[in-house]
C-alpha cells in the first residue's frame, strides 16, 4: 500500500533532500500535536483519579506521588524517586500502583489484570499517567540523585541499556546507540546522551496517532524488549524502573512538554 | 449494502423521531465515488478552475497515513464551500464543509491517506468551483511498535 | 454503547473565532474488516445559529480534531459543536468563548 511511496522516498533521499525530508517530517510532528486526542485521556484520567475505587471506596486523590499526597503539579517531573514508605524507588506507574493497594486496598492481581490497553477501550493506568503527567507541564524534569537506591537504580539502568542478551543478542544501545540511526523513516535517537535524551523523555506518555492508543513508559519499554525478542519484563519491575531512572536522570533539566502526540 | 443500512437507519431515525437524525443529510453518491473525477462531477464541478487563493497547509511527509493534518483555508471571495478529497484513496471524497454567514472559510481536519496521494481542495463561490492540490507521501516509521 | 467524550476550545485570536473540537469515535473503515462506524454530519453553531455544515466519509482518521474559524464574535459566545454517525449515534458540546 505505501510501497510506491516508500520507493519514491528511497530515490528522494538524496542527501540533500534527506535534510528537506526531515524538516517536512517535523511539520508532521508539529501539526499532529496542534489539537492532539491526549485531552480527551487527560480528561479521563482526572475522573479516574478522583473515583472512589477497591474494597476501601477511596479515591486516589491522597496519593503522594513525591511532593506530598495529593499534589500533583511538577510531581510527574521528579519521577523516578526513593519512597521511603515503599523503602523503593519508583517511576508513576509503579508508585500509582502503590497507591491503588495501600489507599483503595485493591489486590496487585486486580490493579495489573490489564495494564495496556487498545484504542477501543484504554487501561486505567493511560488514563491516570496523561492526567498526571499533564500537570508537569513546563517543568524541568528532575528525577531522584541524591539517594543511594536512586544511585543504584541510575546504575542498573545504565548497564542494562548497553547489557545485551535475548535471542537476537541485542541491547537498547543496538539500536539507540549511534549518531544518526533510523528505522525505515523513524531516527533512533542516542539515548544515553543528554541531548537527544531530552526531547525524548520530555514527550513520553504519548498518544500515538498510528494505533490511536495512549502509551506509557512502562509499554515503552516493554515494548523495546518484545522488538528485541526478549521476554517481556514484569509491570513496574526494578529494571523497567531503573532504566526510566536511567534515561530521566540523562534528560536533567529539559522543561517536560508532554503528554506526547507521536506518529 | 450502504444503501440499505443507511435508508434502515433513516426510517428508523423517523420512527423515533430523532430531529438531527431526520435533519441530517449525507451525500452518498458522492461518498460512494470511486474516483475523484466521479465525486466532483456528482457534486457538480466536474472542472474546476485551478487557483492560487486556496491554501493547504500540510506535510510533505506523513510519518503514518492514519492521522494526516491538513489545513486548508480560500482567500477566495465569497466561498462558501470546500471540499476535501484524497486521489488514491478507494473513495477519494473526505468531506465537504459548507460555511454560512458568520463562518469564515477555513478547516484544519485530520485524514487518513492509504498511499501518496494528491490531495485535493474544491471551493465552491459565487457558483464557480476552484481548485487547488498538494502532494502527500506517506511513510511507514519505526519497527511498528 | 454511549458515545465518547468531546473536548473543545474556542478562543478569540486577531478579531476572529478560534474552535477546536476533539471527538471521540473510531471512524472505522470498509477496509477494517469491521463493521462500517464513522461520523457523518458535524455542525457548527454559534449563539444558536448553524454556521458550518459538514458532511465527512470514514476517510477522516479515528477521534477526529478540527479547527474552525468564525467571523467576528466576542467572549461568552455560545458555540456548540453536534455530531451524528451512520449508525444514527450523536454528541453535542457547548462551550462559551474564551
Amino acid at each position: 500500500m505505501t510501497r510506491l511511496g516508500f520507493v519514491v522516498l528511497a530515490l528522494v533521499l538524496a542527501p540533500a533532500a534527506a535534510q528537506d525530508a526531515r524538516k517536512e517530517i517535523q511539520k508532521y510532528q508539529q501539526m499532529i500535536a496542534d489539537g492532539s486526542p491526549v485531552e480527551l485521556f487527560e480528561l479521563e484520567g482526572e475522573a479516574l483519579w478522583k473515583k472512589p475505587q477497591g474494597p476501601k471506596n477511596v479515591s486516589l486523590e491522597s496519593c503522594d506521588l513525591g511532593l506530598g499526597p495529593g499534589i500533583l503539579k511538577g510531581a510527574y517531573a521528579r519521577l523516578p524517586r526513593y519512597f521511603k514508605d515503599a523503602d523503593r524507588v519508583m517511576d508513576l506507574e509503579t508508585r500509582l500502583l502503590h497507591c491503588m493497594t495501600t489507599l483503595q486496598g485493591r489486590s496487585a492481581a486486580e490493579a495489573t489484570k490489564r495494564v495496556f490497553g487498545n484504542e477501543n477501550q484504554p487501561s486505567e493506568m493511560e488514563f491516570l499517567s496523561a492526567f498526571i503527567a499533564a500537570q508537569s507541564r513546563g517543568m524541568k524534569l528532575a528525577a531522584g540523585t541524591s539517594h543511594p537506591k536512586e544511585k543504584e537504580a541510575y546504575e542498573l539502568g545504565k548497564a542494562l541499556f548497553f547489557h545485551r542478551a535475548g535471542a537476537w543478542d541485542m541491547s537498547c544501545a543496538s539500536c539507540h546507540g549511534e549518531e544518526g540511526k533510523r528505522i525505515r523513516m523513524q531516527d533512533l535517537p542516542l539515548l544515553s546522551r543528554p541531548e537527544f535524551a531530552r526531547p525524548i523523555v520530555a514527550t513520553w506518555p504519548a498518544y500515538r496517532v498510528s494505533n490511536s492508543q495512549f502509551k506509557t513508559m512502562q509499554w515503552r519499554l516493554n515494548d523495546c524488549y518484545r522488538q528485541m525478542r526478549y521476554p517481556e519484563p514484569r509491570f513496574a519491575s526494578d529494571a523497567t524502573i531503573a532504566l526510566s531512572m536511567f534515561l530521566t536522570v540523562t534528560a536533567a533539566g529539559e522543561p517536560y512538554r508532554g503528554p506526547g502526540t507521536k506518529r | 449494502m450502504i444503501n440499505t443500512r443507511r435508508s434502515f437507519i433513516a426510517a428508523l431515525g423517523v420512527l423515533f423521531l430523532k430531529p438531527f437524525a431526520a435533519l441530517a443529510a449525507w451525500n452518498e453518491q458522492a461518498f460512494g465515488a470511486k474516483s475523484a473525477a466521479e465525486a466532483l462531477k456528482t457534486l457538480g464541478a466536474p472542472s474546476p478552475a485551478s487557483s492560487k487563493d486556496i491554501l493547504i497547509e500540510a506535510p510533505q511527509i506523513a510519518e503514518n497515513g492514519a492521522v494526516v493534518p491538513i489545513e486548508i483555508s480560500s482567500n477566495i471571495p465569497g466561498t462558501t464551500a470546500i471540499a476535501v478529497l484524497i486521489e488514491k484513496n478507494p473513495f477519494p471524497l473526505a468531506g465537504k464543509f459548507e460555511f454560512k454567514e458568520g463562518a469564515l472559510p477555513f478547516v484544519k481536519l485530520n485524514v487518513k491517506i492509504g498511499e501518496t496521494s494528491d490531495v485535493r481542495v474544491v471551493a465552491t463561490a459565487g457558483g464557480k468551483h476552484f481548485a487547488a492540490s498538494t502532494e502527500i507521501k506517506v511513510t511507514i516509521g519505526g519497527c511498528g511498535g | 454503547m454511549a458515545a465518547g467524550p468531546m473536548k473543545m476550545r474556542a478562543t478569540m485570536a486577531g478579531g476572529n473565532t478560534d474552535v477546536r473540537v476533539l471527538m471521540t469515535h473510531p471512524m472505522t473503515t470498509a477496509q477494517s474488516g469491521q463493521p462500517l462506524h464513522f461520523i457523518q454530519n458535524v455542525v457548527v453553531k454559534q449563539n444558536g445559529r448553524t454556521v458550518i455544515e459538514a458532511e465527512i466519509s470514514q476517510a477522516v482518521s479515528r477521534n477526529p480534531v478540527f479547527s474552525f474559524r468564525l467571523k467576528g464574535g466576542a467572549k461568552g459566545d455560545k458555540i456548540e459543536v453536534s455530531w451524528l454517525d451512520n449508525k444514527g449515534e450523536s454528541n453535542k458540546i457547548e462551550t462559551a468563548v474564551a
